[in-house]
């Protein structure tokens, strides 16, 4: 994974023409069109537009949760394409760290043991995930809720869990998908406040959105619009 | 962030793992996420692989308790034969004699509740007759078997008197005139009691008679014929020695006590003498066995079907159900063969617990039929053992499908659709 150069920093996410098309019946719809974008590490990217314009099929594919139908996506460098699904599986469990709209926290276990839930996927060895989940839970002021079941959660806290296990794994990407759409404008700002905490550290993060709170505080803003890249500001 | 970067292949990148026990503890988490639901399915299983268990355990007991009622009587009989007493074998002096004593040398072997020697006594073509009542139409005199028996004998041959005694040791040792009759012979003499001590003749010998034998349940030859004390017989008609000795075992014993009476009775030439055993209790059982149990192995069979059949139904439903978790774990890292792992560990799981429940009913039932019945339950251990890893199986086989579906489910659409 060095970089083929020492001048050169390999970027964390970089897609080259990337393009992905559905197949709806005999109609292949694009969802998105020739892309390419580069995210450095460290960056605070916000990926803008409206809906359908391939907001979260940019996200997915960044993601490995999806492969472009054409073009070259490298992540940290590496050419995705010749990874296999094992690989692509191994590295989303080490590298890379999701958010969802909808939080898909597990409803039958405890927030702890949702935390936990991405380490048994990432070799992290047994004795160190309690601890490394109560220092994720802390980091996201969620101490005093780790033993409740995400059903007894209000939205802002079930997004912080939700953090909190995308966190745990210390991924070098976290990906975030509309991560205040749920949440009223207090806890959306304290959400911001996290993330700004998360890229102070260090962290990489894209985070899909149509609040323009949000790509405020970003560094920079893709606009996407019918599959293209509109802005690249 | 200048110049072209020069793609890598992934060759070296890890793929996802994943321990088994991680694995263990989130289909034991998955399975008690609704336990209301998992009782349910796992009752399929249960009722298949108990009625499996009962099946077996009832047919080996129902043939167990067939062959006890049916065959006691025979399984705790053996005879040994002296056919070799009448001719002279190859070596010309080869005869050999039961020996007078053969009643106590059997008694001694363990597994021996009774002996009894007894063979026919040459009387000479001497008819018999009782005291004669002058009757000129009626016959009055009888050829008849005379019978030398050992005192053991009685009892030897479960036999029952309609009145009077049976003779003993005394009777025997001191050559007493007495006689004991069987009730057809009885009969025939017109003797029906015994407490005026009537006399029958052998030829012109008197002899009292001193019992009727109302019933015997093996010999029953003997029921027709006068029978003497062995000592009586050799002292008036020269009897020399018994052709067969009837024993009687305890059940269970009666191989090993063939072998060895033959032993007891001619330690050296043990092969001359004929031994009549029962045959092997299990050969009979075996075939009840099998009769019991095809019908209802298949009844079985057909009840585990079906709980398999729910299994694989439950376990389809939750699949499609947790579509959003399976995107999630998918997300979080988990490749195809950890989301299918966990979904086949669940269903083998629920198999197993249903197996490990059926199994315990099964016994259980086995027992309480037998309770009922006052029948001796009997249940080969290897069955409860096995019916677990049956139901496990089942389960296995059941959640193939479902696993598989879940899968294939891509991570993204699976997360939409979650």
């Amino acid at each position: 994974m060095a970089p083929p150069g020492d001048d050169v920093v390999v970027p964390v996410v970089e897609l080259r023409d990337v393009s992905r098309t559905f197949a709806a019946g005999d109609v292949s719809v694009p969802a998105l069109s020739d892309v390419s974008m580069k995210v450095g590490q460290g960056e605070y990217v916000a990926v803008v537009g409206p809906s359908g314009s391939g907001k979260s099929t940019m996200l997915n594919l960044v993601g490995l949760l999806d492969r472009p139908s054409k073009g070259t996506y490298l992540f940290e460098g590496i050419d995705t394409s010749t990874l296999d699904e094992g690989q692509r599986a191994g590295l989303r469990s080490r590298r890379i760290g999701f958010v969802f709209q909808s939080f898909h926290l597990l409803a039958h276990r405890t927030v702890i043991e949702n935390v936990m839930l991405s380490t048994i996927y990432n070799g992290m060895p047994r004795s160190d995930r309690v601890p490394s989940a109560e220092t994720s839970l802390l980091r996201v002021g969620l101490g005093n809720r780790m033993d409740f079941l995400p059903t007894k959660l209000s939205g802002g806290e079930r997004q912080r869990v939700a953090i909190a296990r995308a966190l745990v794994t210390r991924p070098a990407l976290l990906l975030a998908d509309e991560p205040t759409g749920n949440l009223d404008s207090t806890t959306g700002g304290a959400m911001l406040g996290l993330f700004d905490e998360l890229r102070a550290d260090g962290l990489t993060l894209i985070v899909v959105t149509h609040d323009s709170q949000v790509s405020a505080h970003a560094d920079r803003a893709i606009h996407l619009r019918d599959g293209r890249i509109e802005v690249l500001t | 962030m200048t110049g072209i970067v020069m793609p890598v292949n992934g060759e070296e990148v890890a793929p996802a793992k994943m321990s088994l026990r991680d694995l263990a503890a989130e289909a034991v988490a998955g399975i008690f996420a609704r336990p209301g639901r998992t009782v349910l399915t796992v009752l399929g299983t249960v009722l298949g692989i108990g009625a499996l268990v009962a099946t077996l355990g009832v047919a080996k007991t129902a043939g167990n308790q067939i062959v006890g009622r049916f065959d006691e009587l025979a399984a705790t009989s053996v005879v040994v034969t002296n056919e070799q007493g009448f001719f002279f074998g190859p070596g010309g002096d080869s005869r050999i004699e039961i020996p007078a004593d053969a009643e106590s040398r059997l008694l001694r072997l363990n597994g021996v509740t009774a002996a009894g020697s007894f063979g026919s006594v040459e009387v000479g073509g001497a008819l018999v007759r009782s005291v004669p009542i002058p009757d000129p139409l009626a016959q009055t005199e009888f050829q008849m078997s005379v019978y030398a028996a050992s005192p053991g004998l009685l009892d030897a041959v479960r036999g029952d008197l309609a009145t009077g005694r049976w003779f003993d040791w005394g009777h025997s040792e001191r050559g007493d005139r007495i006689v004991v009759l069987g009730t057809g012979a009885a009969q025939r003499l017109n003797i029906t009691r015994v407490d005026q001590q009537p006399v029958v003749f052998i030829g012109d010998d008197a002899y009292v008679v001193i019992g009727i034998v109302d019933s015997v349940r093996r010999q029953p030859e003997l029921l027709n014929g006068l029978i003497l004390p062995e000592g009586t017989a050799r002292q008036e008609y020269g009897y020399t020695s018994a052709t067969t000795v009837q024993i009687d075992v305890e059940i269970g014993a009666a191989t090993l006590i063939a072998e060895q009476a033959a032993v007891a009775l001619s330690p050296n030439e043990p092969t001359l003498l004929r031994v009549q055993k029962p045959p092997e209790p299990q050969d009979l059982r075996r075939d009840v066995e099998g009769d019991v149990n095809a019908l209802f192995l298949v009844l079985g069979g057909v009840s585990l079907l079906v709980g398999a059949i729910g299994i694989a139904n439950v376990t389809l439903v939750s699949v499609l159900e947790r579509v959003g978790e399976i995107g999630l774990r998918r997300a979080l890292g988990a490749a195809r063969r950890h989301v299918a792992g966990q979904f086949l560990m669940e269903s083998t799981a629920m198999g197993l617990v249903g197996g490990i429940i059926g199994a315990s009913l099964g016994v259980l039932l086995v027992v309480g039929i037998s309770a009922a019945r006052t029948w001796t339950p009997v249940l080969d251990p290897v069955v409860p053992l096995v019916a677990p890893v049956v139901g496990a199986v089942t389960g296995l086989f059941a959640g193939l499908y479902p696993a598989l579906r879940a899968a294939a489910l891509e991570p993204v659409e699976a997360l939409r659709s979650g």
